[in-house]
Parts: structure tokens; sequence; C-alpha cells
């Protein structure tokens, strides 16, 4: 059984069904396409159908930068803990990890990383403009 | 020197721990090879053809003495006592074992070093000119932009997974020597008519098995914008580039399929939504990276005549450069002796040049990507001196800008990619023609070998340019001529691809050719400066078959012939 992991806890009963509309991107799909259910959704889910392919990034960015999205924003397919800390800086909240991942493990991950150079959507103030008021 | 600040530091030890965990995953069975491949490599590690290889990075080429005597006790202790300079300015090692990797980071990262994104699909290290900072022709110093652009690709979030590979180049100077027109990105420093720095933008050059040159997408990019308008690009390339043919991946495939327009507009409509965001540049981080570059403390010095005779004359009329502070010059320690793989060094060597860089040069070194060392401020007074101590060392070769300088990548010896072998072709051709002073009559030519079309030797950007091919099994040997990486000279062609020859050669055949070539060129020349380049662009790569296979008639010939070419 794939975990289910949710601001950086394992949802130990995730429920079944849904409370509202879900909403399920492939890489190639365009956010933008989505952009007016938006408000009503209660979760948009980002599929990643291969290790390597990153499109998901991009679309979490523009669901979240771009297109205010603010609800659950969940990656879901092959979920690999080396993924975690990128995904999380770049707007995802929930993770159904792939069958195998170890779960502490997991959970250390969204800590690979102490800091990021980056504008990113979990920091929008880029370091160098933090680095400089310090 | 960028020296890192606490963040800096912190970042690169997190990177250490997290290689060390993946690794031990691996070797418990816990990932498997596709996906420990895809993040060994994003830490410079490959499994070659009789063992790992490791490429570290050297950001840009910058290097200190301190940092190469601690690859060099690398290379001693995990390694078989040399190092590999490589086209993009890094380091690698051909002999590290797998489950030494870890601590070989961990040792690194106490210097300040790292082998972050020297490959895989992500952005891969910057690079730029190895005379950034010296060279009397700069617009602006090409490390501070090259060191911002470091760490805004450094574990990028949204950029880590891309659909291949991502080379960026940087271009400070009048003059391209960063060959910026072969890169994925390629940015050139250009001042507007206030005085502005900006950066001309070219997307979708490449070497590789579809060269291309880049296309101009931004003739003029205020500095200020330069990192939300490569997150634009980066972003349509993240989304768009293709990713169900590994051939077809990288960005000038895309630049390519959508051409230039549309592509441009693409990344316009992008940055448009990023432009003066956050991530838009500010002054002070510019001032804070540059503070934290350790400078050399010049002396007031004049300039002082240098001496063309005898060997140190023909040392330095090619091996030493201009300078912009009087007084000082610029040194290159040729990796290209004849008998020597190019580019490789030993680790006595290795703690030798790290001396002479204390001795001589502030204590830090570039390397080029012709996989030669820079010791970039040397005063002209200690030239003399510093030419005898580099005889000794095997790295005073005057042969910098001619024949047997060449670049050439490890080829089949050590990599699996690789159809045939490079390092032999090259040491023929450099036992061929030693003779400096033939080498000298030639004058400047860039001959480049890569031992498959990956072109890792850059052979389509050299003046002559040799390409290994397999044909049923066996090693044959393509050659282009014309091709250049840049406008490096105030004369002859701007960034150019090499046309091919003709039918390919074994590997016996290539040095007679390449005679053949050299030969029809100097008959051909208006005066000693017109370079082989320069000849092959104003008469074409015709009069240059014939002499090699021959008129029509005589290669229809041939033909009926058993094959002197295959």
């Amino acid at each position: 059984m794939a975990t289910l992991i949710k601001e950086r806890r394992v949802v130990a009963n995730p429920p079944s069904l849904p409370e509202g509309e879900v909403i399920r991107l492939e890489p190639t799909d365009d956010p933008a396409a989505v952009a007016a259910r938006l408000p009503k959704v209660s979760r948009v889910e980002i599929n990643f159908p291969k290790f390597g392919d990153g499109r998901g990034f991009s679309i979490a960015r523009l669901l979240r930068e771009r297109y205010g999205y603010k609800g659950e924003l969940r990656a879901v397919g092959e979920v690999a803990r080396d993924h975690l800390y990128y995904m999380e800086q770049c707007g995802f909240d929930a993770f159904l990890l792939r069958d195998g991942e170890e779960v502490d493990d997991a959970l250390a991950a969204f800590d690979d990383f102490s800091e990021a150079y980056q504008a990113t959507v979990a920091q929008p103030v880029p370091l160098f403009r933090r680095r400089g008021a310090a | 020197m960028y020296r890192y600040d606490e963040i800096d530091q912190r970042l690169v030890d997190e990177r250490v721990t997290q290689f060390r965990g993946q690794t031990q995953r691996f070797l418990e069975g816990k990932l498997s090879e596709d996906e420990f491949r895809a993040l060994r490599l994003r830490n410079g590690l490959y499994i070659q053809r009789y063992a790992p290889m490791l490429r570290i990075a050297i950001p840009y080429g910058l290097l200190s003495s301190k940092q190469l005597r601690k690859l060099a006790e690398i290379a001693r202790k995990y390694d078989r006592d040399y190092g590999h300079f490589s086209t993009r300015q890094n380091l690698q090692l051909n002999w590290p074992k797998l489950e030494e990797v870890p601590d070989i980071l961990a040792e690194l990262a106490t210097v300040e070093m790292h082998a972050i994104q020297t490959s895989g699909n992500c952005v891969r290290n910057i690079t730029t000119d190895h005379f950034a900072g010296v060279a009397s022709d700069e617009i602006v110093d090409s490390f501070v932009w090259c060191e911002l652009i470091r760490q805004w690709s450094t574990f990028h979030p949204e950029f880590s997974y891309l659909p291949r590979k991502f080379k960026i180049a940087v271009n400070g100077a009048v003059h391209d020597r960063a060959a910026v027109a072969v890169h994925d990105i390629g940015l050139h420093a250009v001042k507007n008519e206030q005085g502005e720095v900006g950066f001309r933008v070219l997307v979708g050059g490449g070497l590789g098995r579809t060269p291309i040159i880049g296309t101009e997408i931004r003739s003029f990019l205020p500095w200020r914008h330069l990192l939300t308008y490569l997150d634009a690009i980066l972003r349509v390339y993240n989304r768009y580039g293709r990713r169900d043919n590994i051939h077809k991946a990288r960005i000038k495939i895309l630049v390519k399929e959508r051409g230039a327009d549309r592509f441009r507009e693409e990344v316009e409509a992008e940055w448009a939504h990023l432009k003066d965001g956050p991530a838009t540049v500010i002054e002070q981080e510019l001032q804070r990276i540059q503070a934290r570059f350790t400078r050399p403390q010049y002396e007031a010095l004049s300039n002082q005549g240098i001496s063309t005779e005898g060997p140190f004359g023909a040392w330095a009329k090619r091996n030493v450069h201009a300078h912009k502070v009087p007084g000082y010059a610029a040194v290159t320690l040729s990796l290209k002796k004849t008998g020597v793989p190019p580019g490789d060094v030993t680790t006595d060597q290795m703690n030798a040049i790290a001396d002479l860089a204390d001795r001589y040069s502030f204590g830090e070194l570039r390397v080029s990507h012709e996989q030669n060392l820079i010791l970039a401020d040397v005063r002209q007074r200690d030239l003399e001196a510093l030419w005898r101590e580099a005889r000794a060392l095997g790295l005073a070769t005057p042969n910098i800008g001619l024949l047997t300088n060449i670049i050439a990548c490890p080829g089949g010896d050590f990599c699996s990619l690789a159809n045939a072998k490079s390092i032999p072709v090259a040491q023929a051709l450099q036992e061929r023609f030693e003779d400096l002073d033939y080498q000298h009559d030639i004058g400047e030519l860039d001959l480049n070998i890569s031992g498959c079309m990956n072109a890792c030797g850059h052979h389509h950007v050299g003046h002559i340019g040799i390409l290994g091919v397999d044909k049923n099994g066996e090693e044959w040997y393509q050659i282009e001529i014309g091709g250049n990486q840049g406008n490096t000279h105030a004369k002859g062609p701007g960034a150019a691809l090499g046309k091919v020859l003709g039918p390919s050669f074994a590997r016996a055949q290539v040095p007679d050719v390449i005679e053949k070539l050299l030969s029809f060129y100097v008959s051909e020349r208006e005066s000693e400066v017109e370079r082989f380049i320069e000849v092959v662009h104003r008469i074409g790569i015709e009069p240059f078959k014939t002499a090699v296979y021959g008129n029509a008639d005589q290669r229809a010939a041939r033909r009926r012939e058993p094959a002197l070419a295959a």
C-alpha cells in the first residue's frame, strides 16, 4: 500500500473517496486549461509517470504562482524520496509515495537541503535578497 | 576565487550526505540501476568501460592552489595518480571506486569543491573565457555572472529533471573565447548606447550528433533580468522539450522544430509573467559576489619588453598572453606535450603546478576549455623564471593555438560511448608534427578529436575536426574542415561548423591526410598571416577535397580499385 504524506505527516487512513472535485493532470496537460475550475476543486493531482520526468515541477509552480491555487496539490506516480525536497519547493503539499519507499527516510528527505538559492513557491524571496538583508 | 559563505558550504555538505544515502540505498538494492544512474550522474559519477569515472566540478574553470593540491591528494589516494582536465573545464578521475565516491565528495567539500551537476539531465557547470578578469577586451568580469548563475542553477527545484543536459556559457569580452554559439544557452555580455550592461542571448546551439549554431533570441537583455529570463527559457524547455527520444531531447531540437520565432515568442510570453519578480537581480548581490572573490593585489609595474629570442621567445610568443594590468601577463601551461594524452596531469605535476601558482600567480589558476591550465596574473619580469620551471615539469610546450594543442576526448581507451580511440590519434599527430618550426609556419590551427558523435572533443568546431566512427566493428576516422569555435580573432569567420571532407580513413592514414591538407593550405594562403581557417572560408572545401582524394576522375578510378579511403 502506497503511503500518503500530507504536510510532512503520514496520513494513516486516507479517505477512499475525496470530498469534492479532483483534477488530475498529466505532464502534457496545460494548467491554464483548468485555471477557471481551481477555486471549486478540493485537490489537484499531478502525475509523474517516470522517475526522470520533471514536467510536473513546472506545472505545480504555474498552478501556485500564476493561477493562485491554494488547495491540496498532490504528487502521484513515480514519487520517490529523491523528489520530495524539490516537489515541496515547487508547491506540492501532498505526496503519494510509490510502493517500496521507506516512510521515515522519505520524511527526512524534505530536509535534504536547508536552504534554496532560488525563488520558489515555498520561499518566494530568493536567497540573494535575504542574504543582503541580514 | 569565490569564497563560500556559511550557506554555500552547508549546501555542499548536505549534498554529500544526500549522495552517501543514495549510494547506500543502491548498494543495498533499494534503488534500481536506472534510478541510481539519474542520481549518480548529477553527482558526476559515470560507470565507464573499465571503472567508474568521477567528474569533479571546477566552476567556470577557476581553481586555487589549495584546491589543486586536494585534487592531487584525492587522485593519489582514490585513483591512479593522475587526472584528466576536460573540455568543460572540469577534472575527471578515471578509476575511483563506486563505494568510495561519497568519501571523495566529502574531501572535496573541505576545499569548497563538489561534483554537483557535472552530468545528468540538469544545468551543468557554467563555462566561460579563461582570460576572464584579465583580458584587455573585457566588457564585464564574467566570473561574477557565472557565480550568480551557478547559484541559481544549483539544485534548482523546477529544473532538476530536464529532458536532457543543459549547458550554459558566458562570455564577458569583445572576442568570444567561451564558444557561446555552441551551447544550449550562450550569453555574450554587451553594452548598449547608454553604457548599460546586458546580454546577447543565444539559444539552441550545440555539438553532439546534431551540431547547430545557436540562434539569437534577444540582442540585449538588461542584466537585472538575467535570471528571470533564464527561468523562462528553462520553463519552456522543461515543459515542451522532447522526452520520447534521448537523441532529440536537447533544446536545440525544440528550437529547430518550433522555429526560432515561435520559440522566442513562447519565452517572451513566459517571461512577461516573471519579469520584475523577486528573482530580478539586484546590484547588491553583484557587489556581494564580487566582494567574495579574492582579487590579486597587483603591484604598480610597467610593461617591459619580452624576449622573442631562442626557446624562451618561442614559448613567450605562443604561451604568454596580454594582460589588462601593466607589467603582468597571463601564461598557459600546456598539457599537450607529445606522448601525453591531452589534458592529463599526474599528481606530481598537480602539486608542482600548485606551487607555481602560489609563487607566480597569487595562488590561483584556470582550466581552459582547450584542456590547458592558465596562470592568469604573472609579473612579466618573472616570465623567464617561470618558463624554466614549467619546462622542467614538461608543461612548457610552446604550442598554444598551434596544431599540436589538440583537444581530444578520452575516447575508446576509457569511454563506453566511444566508437573509436582518440588519444592514439592525437599522439600520432603530435609525433608527426612535433617539429616546432613547421608548426609555427602553419600558424594558428585548432585540431579537435572526438571518439564518437557525442562530440566531447568538439570536432565540429575545430578548424580540422576528426571524428571516430565505427564501421562493422572497425575504427575509422572522418575528417571535417572549416569549423570555428567563435569570433576569437578580429579577422576570420565567427562560430562555424566544420564540413565533412569525404569518406573516412583508417587510423594509420590520418597523419598523412592532415599533412596533405596542410601542404595544400600553405600553397593556397595569400600570406603567412592568413590562417588555415581563413583560407578554408575563402576558397571553400572543394579544393581541399581534391587535394586529399584527387579530382573526380581520380576518385572514380580509385573506387574501382581496392579502397584507400573506405
